[in-house]
């Protein structure tokens, strides 16, 4: 039998990493929500099973998306995880050749050169031997890349790279070590026995100067208890991520999606976390505001040990560009707002005494222009200039006794008051009978979509001004006003709702692009989901956002979300409007109503700066 | 007695009162106003608080005051540029036209905030919010009306509108506004005594001679109902008057209210040209107001040697502060014309 006790801290650690990993994957299949269950048993014998591995060999192995956001990274990846497994498995097929039985002892490809010292003559021994020292080589480049992330992680394209903990740096120095080691102890094998690829062969003939024989064994047991070391930290380290995001891709595939609760799902998606810190760069907080211990990565490790505190799960903007960046898809900010479920704590229903009103008009649309449209008076006088001249009849549900849409609760954690109030609207919007229900808020729009159980459409007022226009309902007149858009966080990233706006605006000016738009582009600092930071902050991150969006001196700077719209405005740097008030002006009456005259002041709404 | 010329920006309280007391002393001087009158912000006033003066009787004494002949008064005329060079100074209009002179006093003044900006309180959106200064023009024809032309039964005054506010970035208090609300209010009720006033406030800071006497009267004399609340929201009815939203502190509740019409008492703001001049020669302190010297008696200077300040320049005043400011400004003027070659 191939056995010398060097393999033992080898197996040892394999065995403990092995029973770790079957307990952590069942307990969290256990603990996954109804719902996610049901579709994992519904999909789990389809074809997207198949589709699943596919993702696993691109995303796991290949890293693809990690390569697309950065080569270098992506390359390091790559090397590190498809290259470990290919020496996996080539070594295991070479070392089934040299057997002549696929049964061999499991070690034996592990320290497969100790053990065949003798010339090969296996089938295709050579080859084996090249293919071997070739995906060495290819490892150990990743390795190198590693280092120098670690060192400097400006040379991979990162500004910042994550703090670790004590098991991430005893997996990550074990890691350093076991393709080195793996190297010099084969090369050594390689001098004594003088065979070996053109690495290893190459190296030993270069060692054969220095005492081999005494060298050998200590680097075969250092290169053993190295992968000791690793097998038994990355269970506890971000190196868990490896056997995670298997997991996840295949309940991804077949359906599941993070629910109301945290959940098994929530735990799967916060083990796979590479702790890369791509979502660092991207947070605002760390970049316009210098606040370096709250982004994504540190909050999911935090989870993950035990050791959140509100400070951290609440000092957040829930702005989503995170979310945007991450790599592995992990849903950082829906898992944030689970942890900020406050269900548990015996809470007051605050609305009792709110009373809903039903409307009899018997309208086409429910109007509902949510709180913060309150306080942006503006928009709400454009939008019934634009209903008036579109002709529509609507319900303004929220003019007088209007409630909260829930949202702002739910993100806080109170998802009972936040469930209170989405009861008492639903009952108020389906009172209407109406087609459609428009509203100016993207706060709102988000709830009305993902949280209400909804007989009608919902619209946001920039989708709703679009088909308006496409149906000639109301025609505008093109002001030629340079225009710049602030995509507000909950209407892009949080309802993909990115191009109807811009097709509004290209109407009535001319539509300029700024160097952060879209799924990149940044949070005026004004969310309501922040109940940690301090105003002087918010400005930062305001002033900030500001600067990136005026780079080309635009005569408007357009937004659609009514809070936006009041943080920008604050920051005295241009003339902020809402895509909506920017319509009204520019609407062409074909016949002007009395009503009309009552908002004719819109006309002349123009803040003065300094 | 002396040749030394003095220049000063600024046509106001502060201005006047400077170039008087500068002229008495036989220094000669070129006063430079923007606009086409002089007598600054208080050209807008009625009458003023504490014991209801006509701000007129004010403005023309002041306008006499430069009737001296060592005052030379330039008007439609505005600094874009003041720079020093060796020991003299230089100020330049849009047209390049150059004045130099020994020794510069800013008396650039305020301008009152834009309640544009508090757009959830709806001035400039609905006819009937206005705000103080749109009160007194209104008061100088002893007609309050909303924009129906209506005489108003219940009428609001909302306190520090821009003042105290960190989302507008003005942390400050503008120190006139609470007193000058209690005025209009008594006006108010003067000439309406059969309606409501209500006046919304943070703090009632009384702390001038005789303002908690005038508050107190208010109250007594002339029933102003104060609320100890911030007004968060303001909206239109079908009838054109204005609903508001608030909370009364003192009572923790959340209220409703619907009046004829709703006066915003903005606060003060350092003028354009006071941020303009003061950053041109690094005396810019905070809000965009010129810094001076040190906070004591070196109030009227600053870190430029000939350079001097008086008035709302530097932070918000009332108005016999900023005269008594204007004639200490003097003594450091002289001083260092004396002083320097």
């Amino acid at each position: 039998m191939n056995f010398h006790p060097f393999i033992l801290p080898f197996a040892v650690g394999a065995i403990v990493l092995f029973v770790i990993i079957i307990y952590k994957y069942v307990s969290w299949i256990k603990n996954l929500d109804r719902k996610q269950k049901y579709f994992v048993n519904k999909n789990m014998f389809t074809f997207k099973t198949i589709q699943a591995i596919g993702e696993v060999i691109r995303e796991a192995l290949i890293h693809r998306n990690i390569y697309k956001k950065n080569p270098v990274l992506g390359y390091m990846h790559m090397s590190l995880a498809f290259g470990w497994f290919l020496l996996i498995v080539v070594g295991k097929i070479e070392s089934s050749f040299y057997a002549g039985t696929f049964f061999e002892e499991p070690w034996l490809a592990i320290f497969f050169r100790y053990f065949a010292k003798e010339p090969h003559n296996y089938f295709m021994a050579a080859q084996f031997t090249f293919i071997m020292d070739f995906l060495l080589l290819v490892v150990l480049s990743g390795v190198f890349l590693a280092i120098m992330k670690r060192m400097r992680s400006k040379f991979l394209g990162m500004k910042k790279a994550t703090r670790h903990s004590t098991f991430d740096r005893i997996a990550l120095s074990a890691l350093w070590w076991v393709f080195p080691l793996r190297l010099l102890a084969e090369s050594i094998t390689a001098a004594i026995s003088g065979n070996g690829g053109f690495l290893t062969g190459s190296l030993g003939n270069l060692m054969s100067g220095l005492p081999v024989q005494a060298l050998e064994l200590p680097l075969w047991w250092a290169y053993s208890i190295v992968l000791f070391a690793f097998f038994v930290a990355l269970p506890f380290s971000r190196y868990m991520h490896i056997p995670t995001e298997v997991v996840l891709i295949f309940l991804r595939k077949w359906g599941a999606t993070a629910g109301e609760q945290y959940s098994g799902f929530s735990d799967i998606q916060i083990n796979a976390c590479s702790r890369c810190g791509i979502c660092i760069d991207a947070c605002q907080l760390n970049f316009a505001a210098d606040i370096n211990n709250v982004q994504s990565v540190y909050f999911i490790r935090d989870t993950r040990y035990g050791k959140l505190t509100d400070d951290i799960a609440n000092n957040c903007l829930l702005c989503g560009r995170c979310t945007e960046a991450c790599p592995v898809g992990i849903e950082t900010t829906l898992i944030r707002q689970q942890l900020r479920n406050k269900a548990e704590i015996p809470g007051k229903h605050y609305y009792d005494y709110a009373d809903t009103v039903d409307c009899e008009s018997k309208p086409e649309v429910v109007y509902f222009a949510g709180c913060m449209s309150h306080l942006t008076p503006s928009i709400i006088i454009s939008m019934k200039k634009i209903f008036e001249a579109a002709g529509v009849k609507y319900w303004f549900m929220d003019e007088e006794k209007g409630l909260c849409c829930g949202r702002p609760m739910r993100q806080q954690g109170f998802v009972q008051q936040s469930k209170d109030l989405i009861s008492k609207n639903m009952r108020m919007i389906h009172s209407s009978g109406a087609k459609i229900l428009v509203t100016s808020c993207p706060i709102c729009y988000k709830s009305f979509r993902d949280e209400y159980v909804l007989e009608i459409p919902v619209f946001h007022h920039t989708e709703y001004i679009e088909t308006l226009i496409n149906s000639n309902k109301i025609k505008l007149h093109n002001s030629g006003k340079s225009i710049v858009y602030h995509d507000p966080c909950e209407l892009g990233r949080g309802c993909n709702i990115y191009d109807s706006p811009r097709e509004v605006l290209k109407k009535i000016g001319k539509l300029q692009t700024s160097e952060l738009e879209r799924e990149n582009s940044l949070c005026c600092g004004g969310s309501l989901s922040n109940s940690v930071i301090d105003l002087a902050t918010q400005t930062k991150i305001r002033d900030h956002g500001l600067e990136v969006l005026t780079e080309s001196n635009p005569d408007i700077l357009a937004t659609a979300c009514p809070l936006c719209k009041k943080s920008f405005v604050h920051g005295n740097k241009a003339i902020v409007q809402d895509i909506a008030e920017i319509v009204a002006v520019n609407i062409i009456a074909e016949k002007q109503s009395k009503k009309l005259q009552l908002t004719k002041n819109i006309n002349e709404f123009e803040v003065n700066y300094k | 007695m002396m040749d030394k010329k003095v220049l000063i920006i600024g046509g106001g309280p502060a201005g006047i009162e400077t170039a008087y007391s500068l002229a008495l002393q036989d220094v000669k001087l070129v006063l430079i106003e923007k606009d086409a009158d002089v007598c600054g912000n208080i050209k807008n006033w009625d009458k003023l608080f504490p014991d209801f003066k006509n701000a007129s009787e004010v403005r023309e004494k002041l306008i006499r005051k430069l009737e001296h002949p060592n005052i030379e008064i330039i008007t439609n005329t505005e600094i874009t540029k003041l720079y020093p060079e060796g020991n003299s100074w230089f100020a330049k209009n849009d047209a390049e036209k150059i004045f130099e002179a020994d020794a510069v006093l800013l008396a650039t003044g305020f301008e009152v905030f834009d309640a544009k900006r508090k757009e959830e309180l709806g001035y400039g959106i609905y006819d009937n919010v206005i705000t103080s200064v749109d009160f007194e023009k209104m008061y100088k024809s002893r007609k309050i009306l909303t924009s129906e032309g209506r005489v108003p039964q219940r009428i609001a005054f909302l306190n520090c509108v821009g003042s105290r506010d960190e989302k507008v970035g003005n942390h400050y208090c503008s120190r006139v506004c609470c007193i000058n609300a209690v005025k209009q209010a008594i006006e108010f009720k003067q000439l309406v005594p059969d309606s409501k006033a209500y006046c919304f406030y943070m703090d009632m800071r009384m702390a001038g001679q005789f303002y908690e006497e005038l508050y107190r009267k208010s109250q007594e004399e002339y029933g102003v109902t104060y609320i100890r609340g911030r007004i968060s929201e303001a909206a239109v009815t079908m009838d054109n008057r204005i609903q508001i939203k608030a909370e009364d502190t003192l009572s923790a509740l959340p209220m409703k209210m619907t009046v004829d019409l709703l006066v915003l008492m903005v606060g003060i703001e350092a003028s354009a040209g006071t941020t303009l001049l003061s950053e041109q020669n690094n005396v810019l302190g905070l809000y965009g107001f010129a810094k001076p010297l040190g906070l004591y008696s070196e109030d009227n200077m600053t870190a430029k040697s000939g350079l001097f300040l008086a008035g709302t320049c530097k932070r918000p005043l009332t108005l016999p502060e900023t005269l008594a400011d204007a004639r200490s400004a003097t003594t450091d003027i002289i001083r260092y014309l004396k002083t320097t070659k």
